[in-house]
């Protein structure tokens, strides 16, 4: 894992979302990058987001790809709209549809943890 | 001009005792003799990869396993649209006069060559690494994802999706290469096992042993020749999580690029090979390239336009569904079936005359779009 994304993993585990946003142009990024993919700069900074946001789409996974996570299943995975303007995908906790509201919460799971939206 | 003068395949399903460059050599030398071709004759040499033969250099690799020596050689990678991407390219290299018989071939034992589990997470791994593959995504996932959303935009059920499953069925049923031949109904894909929803098991195609071989050439041969008019590209994002709207995914793009260039219009179209990994797949590509409206699609295969004999004959195969999915040659698939639909040399499932087809392959999660025409040339 490269520091971005560990600097990713490592707020989750202390119960934050963090994401990245330009500071030159003010657009946030759904995921970490060395440079600003709206306008190319390389002035980015850190910052935690409230957790909330609305379901974009989501889906039931019965047929888990692991031991490790056919335990888990059936488990829902949603694609969420953070309200600080970016996507991401985590897991959800059922029943959860489209253009719902939701907040983040985390659990552990195979040494990590892992963002899990919860209704509103 | 280019021409795609040979097409040759393997059967797709459980081969025993296969690899990578066994069928590949297997669909070779289908494709040399429908071409009229020897070894000698192919100058170029396109090769895609393999799941089960991961190798830096597979084009050459397979170039001395089959006894080719090219001038040229290389090989190709975009997830489910390589095939159409190397015809795209053995086009250029005709057109350019760099080579004047390319050979396009891939296979795979992507069934019998891997143990339980190790296909779905090598091919998990399109997905992104750190963002996407630690929720337990899959493949199905990340195509259910899609379909909940498309689905929700434009009011489509899961019958609707069912339908083309059923249809792909009814195709493969007539060739008798196809892995799925067993006929099913509507209510067999929805009682089918729960995969990721809204994607049931009969909504994706099985994973599959085969191989399928193309030569394209510089000039035509034989009675009927199939030229390959157009062809187009458009690549939006890579990750499901990226997309930024599932009405615009490249799909329209590529097509448009490639009916451009052929001079043709949706209207010219009599032939389809669509790539279809789930049924979404199907439907959505149908939708976003305009062959049917919005919301559309599954009404269109109700009223008999995409049956064989329809006005738009689509994977008269069997397609990823039912013919089989081997990776980079269940694409090829598709083309294969359009040479000899457009050649006349279906046999007993030649759709009638055809004259021009559209044939679209996808990358990735819809990711990655190759459009191709192929046009019947007297």
């Amino acid at each position: 894992m490269d520091k971005l994304a560990a600097h990713f993993w490592n707020g989750c585990a202390a119960g934050e979302l963090r994401y990245q946003r330009c500071r030159a142009c003010a657009a946030p990024q759904s995921y970490p990058r060395a440079f600003c993919l709206r306008c190319g700069g390389a002035d980015l900074e850190w910052r935690t987001g409230r957790g909330r946001g609305t379901v974009y789409a989501w889906t039931r996974v019965e047929r888990a790809p692991s031991d490790e996570f056919r335990a888990l299943a059936p488990y829902l995975i949603v694609l969420v709209d953070l309200d600080e303007g970016y996507r991401m995908m985590g897991h959800g906790a059922a029943p959860l549809a489209i253009g719902e509201r939701v907040r983040a919460g985390f659990f552990e799971h195979g040494g990590r943890h892992l963002p899990r939206f919860y209704k509103d | 001009m280019a021409y795609l003068t040979g097409a040759g395949d393997t059967p797709f399903g459980r081969l025993e005792d296969s690899t990578p460059l066994t069928l590949m050599a297997q669909a070779a030398n289908a494709a040399l003799a429908d071409a009229g071709l020897v070894r000698a004759d192919i100058d170029g040499l396109l090769c895609a990869y393999a799941t089960t033969l991961p190798h830096l250099m597979l084009s050459t690799v397979f170039a001395e396993y089959y006894g080719l020596q090219p001038d040229y050689a290389h090989a190709l990678q975009l997830g489910g649209a390589t095939g159409c991407a190397m015809v795209m390219l053995a086009r250029e290299l005709v057109d350019a006069g760099r080579c004047r018989e390319v050979l396009v071939v891939a296979g795979e034992n992507r069934l019998s060559g891997h143990k339980r589990d190790a296909a779905v997470q090598t091919l998990a791994q399109v997905g992104h690494a750190d963002y996407e593959v630690p929720f337990g995504a899959t493949i199905p996932a990340y195509y259910a994802l899609l379909a909940s959303r498309y689905m929700h935009e434009y009011g489509i059920s899961e019958a609707d999706l069912a339908e083309f499953a059923v249809l792909m069925r009814r195709h493969a049923a007539a060739h008798p290469g196809a892995h799925l031949k067993e006929m099913i109904s509507v209510a067999d894909v929805l009682a089918s096992k729960a995969i990721a929803a809204p994607l049931k098991l009969l909504d994706c195609c099985p994973i599959s042993d085969g191989a399928v071989a193309l030569v394209v050439s510089r000039e035509r041969r034989g009675g009927s020749g199939v030229r390959i008019a157009g062809a187009g590209q458009a690549h939006l994002h890579q990750h499901v999580s990226s997309i930024a709207s599932v009405s615009d995914l490249g799909a329209r793009r590529a097509a448009a690029l490639a009916m451009a260039e052929a001079g043709i219009g949706l209207a010219d179209i009599d032939y389809l090979g669509i790539y279809d990994s789930f049924t979404i797949t199907l439907l959505i590509l149908l939708e976003e390239i305009g062959l049917a409206a919005r919301g559309e699609a599954a009404a269109r295969l109700r009223s008999g336009d995409f049956a064989a004999q329809g006005k738009l004959a689509l994977n008269t195969h069997g397609g990823l569904l039912s013919y089989g999915h081997c990776g980079v040659a269940g694409g090829m698939a598709h083309m294969a079936e359009a040479q000899r639909q457009l050649a006349g040399k279906a046999g007993p499932r030649q759709a009638g005359e055809r004259h021009c087809a559209l044939v679209h392959g996808d990358g990735g999660v819809l990711s990655s779009h190759v459009s191709l025409i192929l046009q019947r040339d007297g």
